[in-house]
């Protein structure tokens, strides 16, 4: 009431009230810079926490983490140990890729297969395979063998579901007229099957690389006498956070920046079907 | 004619996957006993089978799993409840959804399992870490689902009920609760698993009991044909609580 009256009878105090109910206005069509400031404000109470309330034993400010960056470079063999981590990334990612393409086409081209082999991939992709991570270091040693194993285990079932899911969602009537037109398997798996396929299989590959990368790295933390495992076990036994958070949060950059590239070619090549 | 040849070949499908169960379990019986695989990295399967007679019937099993289920019990209750409040909060506001959804989507679309060392520096290696992990990663596909369903109900119906004066707890019990559910339903099956998985990943990784513990401490032992043995167990726990919470969420849904 109060607050009408001076809006009427004050223009500057109107001029005031109206430029916040801009500003206000303006974020609410802006959820973006909203969200930034969210992130921000996170950071900021991580940064007080951490400065004044919580043990610098256990939690250290992002500032100081993201100085460290450097000194776990520095540290002696955690440089290695990410490149390999990468490399077993990419190599356990092509490996569930083809294997996964293959045997999912295999499966999914033919209605018997599907209906013999699809329960038994479902079977498989429901277990869960975290329960024989130790076989698998039992049979490929504590190197890249046994992590890239994993990381296969658990890429490859996504991707051929979805592939199987992806041929299986063809009209059967684009194969029939492809077919009554003449065209041979091979042409119609090349212009009828392939370009139906393409959606899919990138949507198979973002979950697979999803699966990659839960596989590699439950596989490098479990062994914690070599590769990151090794070192995310030393910082937390000498209670170093500052250096704990900087090597996790390089492995979470190169987890963002592996999904985002295959999320970006998933809707890069997923566009024509919109159109 | 074409019912019968589809009844046939269902038929046949199921033999090829029996065929191909029963091939598996030859081949994994020569490999041990004829081939000359080690049973230090491939135990003859009749020996696992008689090691999981042993667990089962000595009960042995009972502290790892009583530890386990109740991290995991610990961990849905916390996720579940701040995951399915928090939803639904946020989508009370169409502003607060396009800010917090797609942040929240993010931090999901990070392999959490990343925590786990932090969480074992805050919370030690004790049960303490593991409801942690879990809690984490379960919370996040319960609170996205709870928003996908609270704030994408119909507003037709929401302003119909309004129209015919429904009080705020009406509209919430009779609208926005049965236009939900089913999707939130999914979501608590989905954190229900995530949660199990990582709490039995982060007991593989480093604690001191559990299912997890007990199968890593047998492979350290060199004890194939046990570990064997807890594999198949947890493997049937893990499947039986799959279909439970399916069951579930297909009951709660009607």
């Amino acid at each position: 009431m109060l607050d009408r009256t001076a809006e009427t009878s004050l223009p500057h105090a109107a001029a005031g009230e109206s430029f916040g109910r801009r500003l206000a206005r303006g974020l609410r069509r802006h959820p973006g810079i909203v969200r930034l400031g969210v992130i921000a404000t996170l950071f900021v109470l991580w940064e007080v926490a951490a400065r004044y309330w919580v043990d610098p034993m256990f939690l250290s400010p992002p500032s100081r983490v993201i100085g460290s960056i450097q000194s776990v470079f520095a540290t002696r063999g955690v440089p290695a140990a990410l490149r390999i981590t990468f490399f077993e990334l990419a190599i356990a990612f092509v490996l569930s890729v083809v294997i996964g393409l293959v045997v999912g086409l295999a499966v999914g081209l033919s209605r018997f297969s599907r209906a013999s082999f699809m329960p038994i991939i479902l079977l498989l992709y429901g277990t869960p395979q975290i329960t024989i991570l130790p076989l698998f270091i039992l049979y490929f040693g504590i190197g890249p063998a046994s992590k890239i194993a994993f990381g296969v285990s658990h890429g490859i079932f996504p991707i051929m579901v979805t592939i199987v899911a992806g041929v299986q969602n063809i009209k059967p009537i684009l194969l029939v007229s492809a077919r009554s037109m003449g065209a041979s398997r091979w042409q119609i798996f090349r212009w009828v099957i392939f370009p139906h396929m393409i959606p899919s299989f990138f949507a198979g590959m973002r979950l697979g690389m999803t699966g990659v990368l839960l596989g590699v790295l439950l596989a490098e933390l479990y062994v914690s006498t070599a590769g990151i495992g090794y070192f995310t076990t030393l910082f937390t036994q000498n209670f170093d956070p500052t250096k704990l958070l900087g090597l996790i949060s390089l492995l979470a950059a190169m987890a963002i920046v592996l999904n985002e590239i295959v999320r970006r070619a998933e809707v890069h090549f997923g566009r024509w079907r919109a159109e | 004619m074409n019912g019968r040849d589809t009844r046939q070949s269902r038929l046949l499908s199921r033999l090829v996957q029996i065929m191909f169960l029963i091939v598996l379990l030859v081949l994994w019986y020569l490999a041990t006993t004829k081939w000359g695989v080690s049973h230090l990295l491939l135990p003859n399967p009749v020996k696992v089978y008689d090691e999981l007679k042993d667990v089962l019937a000595s009960g042995e099993f009972i502290p790892d799993l009583r530890i386990t289920l109740t991290e995991l019990a610990i961990a849905f209750a916390l996720s579940s409840l701040s995951g399915i409040t928090l939803g639904y909060l946020l989508s009370r506001s169409q502003f607060l959804i396009r800010v917090f959804e797609p942040l929240l989507a993010g931090v999901y679309s990070i392999p959490i399992i990343l925590f786990l060392p932090l969480y074992i520096l805050f919370f030690g290696l004790g049960p303490a870490s593991k409801i942690a992990l879990g809690t984490t990663i379960s919370f996040f596909p319960i609170v996205l689902n709870t928003i996908a369903g609270f704030g994408y109900v119909d507003r037709i119906y929401v302003v119909a009920a309004r129209s015919m004066g429904a009080s705020d707890f009406q509209l919430f019990r009779w609208v926005l609760l049965p236009a939900a559910l089913p999707v939130i339903l999914t979501g608590l099956r989905m954190g229900f698993i995530v949660a199990l998985l990582s709490i039995l990943g982060s007991e593989t990784i480093a604690s001191l009991a559990g299912l997890g513990h007990r199968i890593v401490h047998l492979a350290e032992a060199m004890d194939t044909a046990r570990m064997f043995a807890y594999i198949a167990f947890a493997v049937a726990i893990a499947a039986s609580l799959n279909v439970i919470v399916t069951m579930l969420e297909v009951k709660g849904r009607r």
